[in-house]
């Protein structure tokens, strides 16, 4: 009876597509090898496409300002001069006070969880270090805004220019009104959200630490802080640095928090308190109205293309301090 | 969204392309029943996944088929033409505002992106949606290269807000010529002599000003630069005015809450935003003086009389200055926000939508407009607008779109 309701086997040969159920393991197999190679191809054509379009988006700057682009200081949209030397320089600048802060504070932290932390301890600070990585950037931005600017321009700037002001040419950084939003705040911030991806890599790189050396050391009678100086962090030393490279490259591209907190100025300053501007957050502040075949957004579009090129630069010495360690 | 719209516009083509498709599969129902044959054993293997990705596919057909005419069913108000628009983010909350309205009334839905100006420019440009919104009015040239008609469809005003302890709002007096040396850094302290000779009556600290402006590019900073331009020829020569100049002085926060924010955190700040992110959510504003010389309040009157003080006649499409215009009661930072809808739509149906849309705003949203703190375009105005919908907007035959 069942038979009955069933159509003839032609029938569903006829009314039914190739299916891979049918088509034998080498068909299946190849099409898993293309459809692998088509992921593999997708990250090459991508990034090819991003870097094609944006030299050829700014290529009209150049052709107007010529490698001024890059030694000019002055940034006006109304007589249509361009040049992205603020933004270079607040870019490295707060990613290198980002570093600067992050780093020692990245090796305490890793250094606690590796060596000194209790057991008990090492977990529920791990984790709380993964979740400060998974904070987004806009609420830092925002908490940087709202909660540490006041606080830096009405506490710490002032502390600091009190101390560190009256020292000669280290002073000239930090004088000026304390505005609370600036060059200083915006490295500090993103020097919060760098440290947990440092510190994971360094947690890691520690644990990788041969037992056998640490105990040797001990041994011989080292002190922790020894073993520390002395044995982990010259094991893992060129892992290290591609760590720090690592997030140095976040901070160099990192958007919507700088936007916040760097004050947006055009300016450059000697003093670290007065306002600037990062390559990032000068497109993000633009780019909306950036009117279309403007020069600004050709302007804009060159100042990614550089951004892509200074990322890639830290990125490939990273690569190559950690394949190094590897050979 | 454009993709979204124009499958709203087109569903009833799917429909028609399942429906025909529809007969040549098996019911569902057959195919539960042979379920059963697999325990009869002559049923091959293949058979009989073949036939359960068959009744899946079916049933996933039918459900769609089913969607879609459910759709159908709840929009099909048969003449609802679904329009977008994209721009400015200044006319947002009233476009949106008027959207909902107008969805009520005659059925048809206004999806409005609020992208800023320039990407309001750019889409439209590209015809990437059925009208455009900028705060910035387009040059004459662009708009002829673009085949644009630009219109303004509200207005909006720039106020001035402080951080000054003990300064009540309105309390405090300043003029152009002020305001532009204080953005020039030329003025830094609040007891400067050009701010206490305006204030003889308000006790003003020695506490360095801390100009914000807005980091972004927005057609706010486009008005108020206008106006220091209009006002301050050193302000001109050294800024002058745009969507975002390189600012002499001070610090850059992004967005009318950024400013709000920036000036809140820092006593001695003073800041420019849009009346309306002032009213709702009461800053501590400003008097500016006018052309007349007088101080004046920023208050829904004095704009109102400063549009009906622009000249509209000689206006070249419609963007008439509202900057600095006479009268005694006038605000001097007053500007419309515009609509840029294309002279040659392909859509002629979204583009009618568009001007009936607008027509009936004129009409009808002054209200919601003025209960969200714009103010209404004047009558005279509105009905140049509408001349100049039906005499420039036409369809592929040469034929106005609205008739």
């Amino acid at each position: 009876m069942t038979d009955q309701t069933l159509s003839s086997p032609s029938d569903f040969a006829a009314s039914t597509p190739p299916s891979i159920f049918r088509g034998g393991k080498q068909a299946a197999d190849a099409t898993f090898r293309w459809a692998l190679f088509a992921c593999g191809a997708l990250v090459l054509v991508v990034l090819g496409a991003i870097l094609i379009q944006l030299f050829f988006g700014g290529l009209p700057i150049l052709v107007a300002e010529g490698l001024d682009f890059f030694t000019s200081s002055d940034w006006n949209p109304v007589t249509e001069r361009y040049g992205a030397v603020v933004m270079l320089y607040g870019t490295l600048v707060t990613a290198v006070i980002a570093v600067v802060i992050g780093v020692p504070v990245s090796f305490g932290i890793a250094f606690f969880l590796t060596e000194v932390a209790p057991i008990p301890v090492r977990r529920p600070i791990g984790t709380a270090i993964q979740l400060l990585a998974a904070v987004p950037s806009i609420i830092f931005g925002m908490w940087g805004f709202f909660v540490v600017a006041p606080l830096m321009a009405e506490w710490v700037e002032p502390a600091i220019a009190a101390v560190l002001g009256p020292i000669p040419l280290i002073g000239i950084l930090f004088s000026g009104p304390p505005l609370g939003t600036g060059i200083l705040t915006a490295g500090l911030i993103l020097a919060l959200m760098i440290v947990p991806f440092m510190s994971a890599m360094f947690v890691e790189i520690i644990e990788s630490v041969p037992g056998v050396l640490k105990e040797a050391a001990y041994g011989v009678g080292s002190t922790t802080a020894e073993v520390f100086r002395h044995v982990s962090v010259p094991y893992g030393r060129t892992a290290l640095v591609g760590g720090i490279m690592l997030g140095l490259g976040r901070a160099l591209g990192e958007t919507m928090a700088v936007t916040f907190v760097i004050g947006n100025a055009n300016r450059i300053k000697a003093s670290l308190f007065a306002p600037g501007a990062s390559i990032a957050s000068t497109i993000a502040n633009e780019f909306p109205e950036a009117g279309p075949g403007s020069l600004k957004l050709n302007a804009l579009l060159e100042l990614g293309f550089t951004l892509f090129v200074i990322s890639f630069l830290v990125l490939a010495l990273a690569r190559w301090l950690v394949k190094s360690r590897l050979d | 969204m454009t993709i979204v719209t124009s499958s709203y516009r087109y569903c009833h083509v799917t429909v028609m392309a399942l429906d025909e498709s529809a007969p040549r599969r098996r019911p569902a129902c057959e195919v539960v029943g042979a379920l059963p044959n697999r325990n009869g054993g002559d049923g091959a293997q293949p058979q009989w996944g073949t036939t359960m990705l068959d009744a899946y596919a079916q049933m996933r057909r039918t459900t769609l088929a089913l969607a879609a005419l459910g759709f159908i069913a709840s929009t099909g108000a048969a003449l609802a033409v679904d329009f977008t628009g994209a721009g400015a983010s200044f006319p947002a909350p009233v476009y949106t505002a008027w959207g909902a309205d107008y969805k009520a009334k005659a059925g048809s839905a206004l999806n409005y992106q609020s992208i800023g100006s320039g990407g309001g420019q750019k889409q439209i440009l590209a015809r990437t949606v059925d009208f455009g919104a900028s705060d910035a009015p387009m040059e004459t040239k662009q708009l002829t290269d673009g085949k644009l008609l630009q219109f303004p469809t509200v207005i909006g005003s720039v106020v001035m807000i402080v951080n000054l302890e003990g300064v009540k709002p309105n309390e405090l007096k300043l003029d152009g010529a002020t305001l532009a040396d204080i953005y020039l850094g030329k003025i830094a302290k609040w007891n400067d002599p050009a701010i206490v000779k305006l204030n003889p009556d308000v006790k003003l600290p020695d506490l360095a000003i801390q100009p914000v402006y807005r980091s972004d590019g927005s057609g706010t900073t486009y008005v108020y630069t206008s106006y220091l331009s209009e006002i301050s020829a050193d302000w001109k020569a050294k800024a002058g005015a745009s969507t975002s100049v390189s600012w002499p002085a001070g610090n850059g926060a992004k967005g009318n809450d950024g400013v709000a924010g920036a000036v809140k955190n820092a006593k001695g700040a003073i800041g420019y935003v849009e009346y309306v992110y002032a009213a709702s959510n009461g800053l501590t504003t400003t008097k500016l003086a006018n052309k007349a010389g007088k101080f004046v309040e920023p208050t829904v009157a004095s704009f109102q009389a400063a549009a009906a003080n622009a000249d509209w006649k000689n206006a070249k499409d419609f963007a008439a200055s509202m900057i600095d215009t006479a009268g005694d009661a006038t605000w001097p930072i007053v500007s419309a926000t515009f609509i840029l809808l294309p002279k040659d739509p392909k859509d002629t149906a979204a583009s009618l939508e568009v001007m009936k849309f607008f027509d009936w705003a004129y009409k009808d949203g002054g209200a919601v407009a003025e209960k969200l703190h714009y103010i209404p375009l004047p009558t005279a105005v509105q009905d140049e607008v509408r001349k100049a919908w039906k005499a420039e907007i036409k369809d592929a035959s040469g034929a106005p779109v609205l008739k």
